[in-house]
């Protein structure tokens, strides 16, 4: 027999408690696995919520090169390594069956492998490709590369992500190199670029479809053309072009102008004068006919009357054209500053570069290779462009784009001319 | 380790790699281009969390056309897609006999050919004085100014060109399970035909309609290719923004405030559309 004392307690109250009330009555609400759960859930979301606020993205401020830095003794321990890797836009350099004539005179006279890589589509994204690898303070794996001078080429300078060319190697460079390409505004005193090539931005037309003479930039407001004026996607392009238009030179523009600008552009846009902002691809819609004017490079134009377009005409406006250049430079970390130096001084040699002209049919940089092109190489077509050797009158129409003074100045300018293109 | 203890762990582990799989490749870049969004800085000075919420509203202001031109563009070449291949399933599901695989394969050729070389190749095709137009021209039937790359009707046309194989298999799918005999059990009742396909086929084929309409609404409404290759002025869409803003301007947080503010518009959009012709209605339509 058991003892009183152990009895059930539902005898002893004489009613029936049911066990699932007394478990939730005598247990925690929350289950083990429940809280677990939870308790998950909020260390997940406070880690990232702490890992957020903790972390931004790194900018690229302080990630170049020290000031200061005693380049002449860095230099002065470099030395020839037999090779260097080059990266270039397609299409720019002579080119046979056999590779480039060019580079492989170059490895042939002097021992060195030229890994030549035409990979530069546009500058924006050959940058962003670029850009993480020297913030990071590593090698881009490139010894030379070629980019316009404009916002991202600014910023390789800024960012002290070029390594300071060394003028004693480059005899070639103050002998032949035009005055055009001489001491640019972004980069006074050639510290860290040299010209690959040049061009300008001017006009373009169809004289199968215009008859009378294009010499204005104000041709491509004119309503007669309305839904055939063809205009370039790019800010920096657009916003240079509309401030010719009002008389404005470019260079030493302020915000105002650009407003100023942006309005005249706003206004073809919506009176339907545009057609279109193009990328590269206006040269095609030139030729198409879906465009009968157009702003459009020196080169394009060139190529294109050779290859059959004798229509399309290419005109230096009074009120001038915008002269760009692609630039030679040494990213800094790269592993062959030396054998880049030595092809920058090969290719400032007249000989040279008329072989690389011939086949480029961009502004050449030394003009001391028209006669080459004109006799040697038998290209009298070539060597009388003035879109290749510009004559000294079309010289003094060349006007310098402006040269964003930080990231701010910028934002500014892509914030005003970006939504005329994009609308 | 306690036997209890384990049992209870077993769903965790097994929808571990399911997890991992969400956490990695959908919450991880969520939860970064939010965080992303909320910063603000520049490229030189980088950017630090500062938890700007109002650029949600000023990059909505901004842009409120070109998400409402998205969202047009993408709803009106989503429904010709629909239109124009319904009856083109319908015909290989019930009239392609032994042919059905051939004519799959045939209508599906084109797009082996990526999307870029295929949009290029129309706007050859499309220009003003091109194979088509110039030929309308030389023959008077249309205006000499006529043009159809750079306008919108260009833009959408690309869009449901890109749609069409996406439209067309899930729809070919839902017509093909359709059991047979129920439409002959139809006719022998004397059904008219346009009877048995309202009451018998369009809602049977149903599942297929709303997988292609979500297949083809998401990706066409994101799209930039097509606005930036056939369109002109005022033809961008909000895809068009992002790659500018990301690519060229290297401005992070409105990029990524205005991808965050497409998913969520588009999340938005499918949870009404499945709620007004979701699954329920389908499943109705099914068993």
């Amino acid at each position: 027999m058991r003892p009183s004392g152990e009895q059930e307690p539902e005898s002893s109250t004489g009613q029936s408690v049911r066990p699932d009330l007394l478990r939730g009555l005598t247990q925690p609400r929350f289950s083990r696995r429940r809280f677990v759960r939870g308790a998950a859930g909020l260390l997940a979301a406070g880690s990232l919520a702490g890992a957020l606020s903790a972390c931004g993205i790194a900018g690229t401020r302080d990630t170049g090169w020290k000031d200061g830095f005693d380049w002449d003794a860095w230099w002065s321990e470099q030395s020839k390594q037999g090779t260097f890797d080059f990266a270039n836009w397609p299409l720019y350099i002579d080119r046979t069956k056999d590779g480039s004539p060019t580079i492989n005179a170059f490895s042939d006279e002097y021992g060195i492998t030229v890994n030549y890589r035409p990979v530069i589509q546009d500058n924006a994204t050959f940058f962003a490709q670029i850009s993480p690898v020297l913030q990071a303070g590593q090698s881009t794996g490139y010894d030379m590369v070629v980019i316009s001078n404009g916002w991202q080429l600014t910023q390789m300078i800024k960012n002290h992500w070029l390594i300071p060319l060394d003028h004693s190697r480059m005899p070639n460079f103050k002998r032949y190199a035009a005055p055009s390409v001489r001491d640019p505004n972004y980069d006074p005193g050639n510290t860290y670029t040299v010209a690959w090539q040049s061009g300008v931005t001017g006009i373009a037309y169809d004289t199968n479809n215009i008859d009378r003479e294009i010499t204005t930039v104000k041709d491509l407001w004119d309503p007669a053309f309305a839904g055939k004026v063809g205009m370039m996607a790019d800010d920096t392009e657009l916003g240079s072009v509309g401030m010719l238009a009002l008389g404005i030179d470019p260079k030493t523009s302020t915000p105002a102008d650009w407003e100023r600008a942006a309005d005249l552009l706003r206004k073809q846009r919506d009176a339907g004068i545009v057609r279109q902002y193009y990328d590269q691809s206006y040269i095609k819609a030139l030729q198409q006919g879906d465009t009968w004017i157009s702003m459009a490079w020196s080169g394009d134009v060139f190529l294109s009357q050779q290859s059959g377009n004798k229509n399309l005409k290419f005109v230096v406006p009074d009120e001038g054209v915008m002269f760009w250049q692609d630039n030679c430079m040494i990213p800094l970390h790269a592993a062959h500053p030396v054998d880049a130096m030595m092809w920058i001084d090969y290719f400032y040699q007249p000989e040279v570069q008329a072989l690389i002209e011939d086949w480029v049919n961009y502004i050449c940089p030394v003009p001391d290779a028209k006669p080459i092109i004109a006799g040697k190489l038998g290209d009298p077509t070539v060597a009388d462009s003035p879109l290749v050797f510009p004559t000294p009158a079309m010289e003094k129409q060349f006007v310098a784009y402006y040269d964003p003074k930080g990231v701010e100045d910028q934002l500014k300018w892509t914030s005003i001319f970006d939504p005329i293109i994009q609308s | 380790m306690s036997t209890k203890l384990r049992t209870a762990l077993v769903p965790y582990l097994l929808s571990l790699p399911a997890a991992l799989w969400l956490g990695i490749f959908f919450l991880l870049p969520l939860v970064t281009i939010l965080g992303v969004s909320l910063m603000t800085g520049n490229s030189i000075d980088g950017w630090t969390l500062t938890w700007n919420f109002s650029i949600f509203g000023d990059a909505i202001s901004t842009y409120a056309t070109q998400f409402g031109r998205s969202f047009l563009y993408g709803g009106i070449s989503t429904a010709v897609a629909l239109l124009t291949m319904y009856p083109v399933a319908y015909w290989i599901a019930f009239h392609g006999g032994r042919f059905k695989s051939v004519l799959l394969f045939l209508l599906l050729l084109p797009f082996f050919v990526s999307f870029v070389i295929r949009i290029l190749a129309w706007q050859f095709i499309l220009a003003d004085d091109g194979i088509i137009l110039g030929a309308l021209k030389d023959i008077g039937l249309i205006p000499e100014d006529t043009h159809v790359l750079s306008t919108p009707f260009a833009v959408v046309a690309g869009l449901t060109y890109d749609a069409l194989p996406f439209m067309l298999l899930p729809l070919y799918v839902a017509l093909q399970r359709i059991d047979r005999t129920q439409v002959e059990g139809a006719a022998d009742l004397y059904a008219s035909a346009s009877a048995r396909f309202r009451t018998i086929i369009l809602p049977l084929s149903a599942p297929g309609i709303y997988a292609g309409i979500v297949l083809v609404a998401i990706t066409n409404i994101g799209d930039y290719l097509s606005a930036s290759i056939l369109g002109g002025p005022s033809t961008t869409m909000i895809g068009n923004i992002i790659q500018t803003q990301y690519v060229n301007n290297a401005d992070y947080p409105i990029a990524s405030a205005l991808a965050l503010i497409l998913m969520v518009a588009l999340m938005a959009a499918m949870a009404v559309y499945a709620r007004v012709f979701g699954t329920r209605t389908l499943q109705e339509h099914v068993t």
